[in-house]
């Protein structure tokens, strides 16, 4: 699920500076073949309505249920099942207003060649339906659903919606790339990074020279930090990212890009807990609410590099860094190990196995005990030389 | 006032015996304390036993045993009933009742009877449907106040427009069951007390409490109102207010026949003492005549079986063969008493009485066929208002009547309650814990007619238990209750129907707009077209959705009924469509006095209005 964002901006481009106006978001074809979708949609709706039959979109399921894991491609895909979304049927009514009234939105953005986020199209959207008291969203998560409704039922990309999410994520390292027109050089970026976009799309962003040998993807911001500021990524030659958790489209898309267009390994560097796990999962083999986009965005070669439970004896942690698992974790990591997706690897049964049994969890923070540098300047660089991480 | 009535009482005399003698009382020693007891003694010290066992309750006696009276003397004498009642308030616990009515008035000779003796009147040796059965009522009323008071019964009396009204006064004495005359005057001509020429008020000044609410004078009059369409009654309370129950209808009720016993109504010792009173001289004259529904092969079948012929002179009859007659009642074939004795308030007045008294949406009533318990025809009526102003959360009320007459009190141990507590309401949409009332805004009526009421007191407060009754009043009530449940259950859908379709024509104004900027269809075009999907979707949801789950068309079972009454401008607001064209005609708010009355209004009835007004 995308995150709320907080700003309502629009994000079109900032080229009233250079004089040459550009446009933002999806253009040329990509832009055609989306409005022709949304009036496509429109169409049927109002061809059914002066038949005047049942109006109804169909919108594919995203639920686990209709996820499958392809083994060959190493990734989720999402299944055939759609629901129907009815006009004429008390439960799906207000959903079908919105999915029109929002597709009626992006069409507008479209248009307008402009972006939105998705809190600025929920606002965009947002009135009191007329003669009532009700509203058309009651907040912007109902908007949010919606508008992922609207990507999968047009077999289109919020991306190509001209919607972004909140900006998460943050990149670092010896390569060069171009955003709108702009280069960045991100060896020259100073304590604060460059921001990934959320729309990380080759219209957008290409890449320059680059001469990084493989990136080191880290959970959060704080452990990015340490990595920057003793230059990890100028000693060993790679790029630097981080994803605020779980890591938004953005940083995934960009993150898939580097691996396919530039070749370069990504390697995790995560908490171990299970939701260290699932990102890593997430990354690696796609979301489930978003396996309709699996496969532009999961990585099946993406590796885990740590924190492994393992670690605990092997770092000689004191005892202070564990946190206990609690309920909730434990049945979380079980679900997790029984993914089709891990159930046929050994080692990750074998590490699910572990922490369970350590009955603790332990953040990437916690080697910061052993010395403030110890995980930029011997755990990963011996792990890295070892080769040592999980697939 | 306090005279012992039965030597029963150890006296001081007997108590003064030496405790080492322990000789009790001889036979004759008692026989100097035994004595009869006068009827009106009796009941002096037993008035619990009449209605008068709080001041609450006596002031609400009194005032049904004088209504009680007028409404049968005005329907006696094909009068259209006007009466008024006045309480004034002498005192905190004081009371001045008065009742008059514009009936035929009583002839001066009969006034002491009448007011001054218990036991006395017309009603009770006859077999006729009347409101009072006993004769004891109102001299009841009249002995209360002076016990209380000591206040003498005032009379008023007009029995022609020629004739000057009466006024007496009387005292009661109660050791010999007889009224004393304080004071007699013709009473001025002038006085404007009997418009009409005619009728009678009585005043009786007792002890009492007047306080609305439960099983109060309002509530009496409230009911006798709804029982009564055709009286006009006036109430001035204590505060000085005037309540006035309007006419629901100017037809007058029939008059109710007077019958003959059935035989087979009759106990062995009531047919020896009939046997002893004849003035017949043979067995079969005095069977055919004496009863009802004796025909002279019938009377010869009962002889036959008795061992005696229908010519068999009555001086030999004894006791054997009276014994041997009865018997032989009991397995003759009889054909049942006649019902056309009886006066039913009938489906129209009830409702249009219903209607007045009642601030409901929904109306029912029916009259079952009359039926016979211990050889006494009786019939069974039950009416049903339910909705519009009514109390949603509490039990259910039963409305109680025994020939027009409102039973207010012992509503536990009366038949028609036990019948409301066996119907099984669930079945009509109502919520019912077991062996309980059950829950909703529902008014019962339960009204039985009969030539005699089998009432469990003298002071009339509950009916009998007979199985025939209390059967008759359940096929009453499944009878009104079905409709009920027919019109539950339509509602229910009309809601259901209604919330659809307005779920419906909230979004489509939205999606008509959002369909126009997405493909340029106008706007107008899709909300007109999916307004009408909607009204069609809505409706066929409707017309599958039958009480049993069948299929039915365009039938309204309650349409055609003339014993149904839907007052659409109380029905709870439901929520309403959008944009429809409803009517706004709100329930206004307010019921008078917690009662169940409210103002009169005008029925906004869609079908045929009950009352003949």
């Amino acid at each position: 699920m995308a995150r709320k964002s907080t700003s309502a901006s629009v994000g079109a481009g900032t080229g009233s500076e250079s004089g040459s106006r550009r446009t933002a978001g999806a253009s040329g074809k990509v832009r055609e073949e989306t409005l022709g979708k949304i009036g496509a949609l429109g169409k049927a709706v109002a061809k059914t309505a002066l038949a005047e039959d049942d109006p109804f979109v169909n919108v594919p399921m995203r639920t686990m249920s209709n996820t499958s894991y392809n083994e060959k491609r190493r990734l989720l895909e999402m299944g055939d099942a759609t629901l129907r979304r009815n006009l004429f049927n008390t439960a799906q009514a207000r959903k079908f207003m919105q999915t029109l009234l929002l597709s009626k939105g992006c069409k507008d953005l479209l248009e307008a060649q402009k972006t939105l986020s998705l809190r600025g199209m929920y606002y965009k959207s947002l009135h009191t339906i007329a003669g009532t008291k009700e509203k058309t969203f009651e907040d912007q998560e109902e908007s949010d659903t919606i508008l992922e409704d609207i990507e999968v039922a047009l077999t289109t990309l919020r991306e190509n919606l001209n919607l972004f999410a909140k900006k998460r994520g943050t990149m670092v390292g010896n390569i060069t790339v171009i955003d709108n027109g702009d280069t960045i050089d991100c060896r020259r970026m100073g304590t604060g990074g460059y921001a990934i976009p959320s729309i990380c799309e080759p219209s957008i962003i290409q890449f320059g020279k680059c001469e990084a040998k493989f990136v080191l993807h880290v959970e959060k911001d704080t452990v990015w930090s340490r990595f920057n500021e003793d230059r990890f990524w100028e000693k060993h030659n790679c790029i630097l990212t981080e994803g605020s958790g779980q890591p938004p489209r953005g940083v995934r898309r960009l993150l898939y890009r580097l691996n396919h267009e530039l070749g370069l390994p990504i390697i995790c560097l995560l908490d171990c807990d299970p939701w260290g796990h699932y990102i890593y999962s997430v990354i690696k083999q796609g979301s489930i609410n978003l396996a309709f986009e699996s496969q532009r965005m999961a990585i099946p070669d993406a590796k885990y590099l740590g924190i492994r439970s393992a670690d605990y004896t092997r770092c000689e942690l004191s005892e202070d860094v564990k946190i206990a698992l609690n309920d909730r974790d434990t049945e979380r990591a079980k679900q997790i190990a029984e993914y089709p997706w891990f159930a046929g690897k050994k080692h990750w049964q074998k590490e699910i196995a572990l922490m369970l049994r350590n009955g603790f969890k332990m953040e990437v923070e916690s080697l910061i005990t052993k010395d403030i540098s110890y995980v930029t300047e011997v755990y990963v660089p011996e792990r890295l030389k070892a080769k040592d991480w999980i697939d | 006032m306090a005279t012992i009535a039965a030597g029963m009482d150890a006296s001081p005399k007997a108590r003064s015996k030496p405790a080492d003698g322990r000789r009790g009382a001889t036979a004759e020693e008692m026989a100097q304390k035994q004595r009869e007891i006068s009827v009106s003694e009796f009941f002096a010290k037993n008035r619990h036993l009449l209605g008068f066992d709080n001041p609450r309750k006596a002031l609400m006696t009194a005032v049904k045993e004088a209504v009680d009276n007028a409404l049968d003397a005005c329907e006696e004498a094909h009068i259209l009933p006007d009466i008024r009642v006045e309480l004034l308030q002498r005192s905190e616990t004081r009371f001045k009742v008065t009742v008059r009515d514009n009936g035929p008035g009583i002839v001066r000779q009969q006034i002491e009877n009448i007011f001054g003796r218990l036991l006395y009147g017309s009603k009770f040796h006859r077999l006729k449907m009347s409101r009072g059965q006993q004769g004891i009522g109102i001299s009841a009323a009249g002995m209360y106040g002076l016990m209380t008071t000591g206040q003498p019964v005032l009379i008023i009396s007009k029995t022609s427009k020629k004739k000057p009204a009466v006024e007496v006064l009387l005292k009661m004495d109660t050791s010999k069951n007889r009224a004393d005359v304080v004071s007699e005057t013709e009473h001025p001509e002038d006085d404007g007390l009997f418009p009409d020429g005619h009728g009678t008020q009585v005043s009786i000044e007792m002890e009492g409490r007047y306080q609305g609410g439960r099983q109060s004078v309002d509530e009496y009059l409230d009911q006798t109102a709804i029982a009564n369409p055709h009286a006009r009654i006036t109430l001035v309370n204590p505060s000085n207010e005037t309540i006035e129950f309007k006419r629901g209808t100017n037809e007058h009720p029939p008059e109710a026949k007077e019958i003959l016993p059935h035989p087979k109504g009759i106990e062995l010792g009531t047919l020896i003492q009939m046997v002893e009173r004849t003035e017949r001289t043979q067995i079969g004259s005095f069977l055919q005549e004496e009863f009802s529904r004796v025909s002279p092969s019938v009377a010869k079948e009962i002889c036959e079986r008795a061992g005696v012929t229908n010519r068999t002179w009555i001086k030999q009859v004894g006791h054997k063969e009276s014994e041997a007659i009865y018997k032989a009642i009991q397995d003759v074939r009889i054909m049942a008493p006649p019902t056309d004795c009886l006066v039913p308030i009938g489906t129209k007045a009830l409702l249009s009485g219903l209607l007045k008294g009642v601030r409901a949406e929904f109306f029912t009533a029916c009259t079952r066929p009359a039926d016979v318990y211990r050889g006494n025809p009786f019939l069974i009526e039950v009416g049903l208002a339910y909705g519009g102003e009514l109390p949603k959360d509490e039990l259910i009320r039963v409305i109680r009547y025994a020939n027009r007459v409102p039973l207010l009190y012992q509503q536990a141990a009366c038949a028609s309650f036990k019948a409301v507590l066996e119907t099984t309401w669930r079945n009509y949409g109502l919520s019912q814990s077991r062996a309980s009332l059950p829950e909703g805004p529902l008014v019962v009526m339960v009204h039985m007619a009969s030539v005699w009421v089998p009432f469990t007191s003298e002071s009339k407060e509950a009916i009998a238990d007979y199985d025939e009754i209390r059967k008759e009043m359940k096929l009453g009530l499944q009878e009104v209750g079905r409709k009920l449940g027919i019109y539950m259950r339509r509602k229910q859908r009309m809601r259901h129907e209604g919330e659809r379709r307005s779920i419906f024509e909230r979004y489509i104004g939205e999606i008509a707009q959002s369909t126009e900027s997405i493909t340029g269809t106008a706007a107008q075009k899709v909300y007109d077209s999916l307004m009408r999907v909607a009204k069609r979707k809505t409706e066929e949801a409707d017309a599958v959705l039958d009480d049993e789950g069948r299929r039915v068309k365009e039938q309204d079972p309650l349409g055609k009924d003339d014993s149904v009454v839907i007052m659409e401008s109380r029905i709870a607001a439901a929520p309403t469509d959008a944009g429809g064209d409803e009517e706004d005609a709100p329930a206004k708010g307010g019921r008078a006095q917690g009662s169940l009355f409210g103002e009169d209004e005008a029925p906004r009835s869609r079908r045929k209005r009950g009352s003949g007004n």
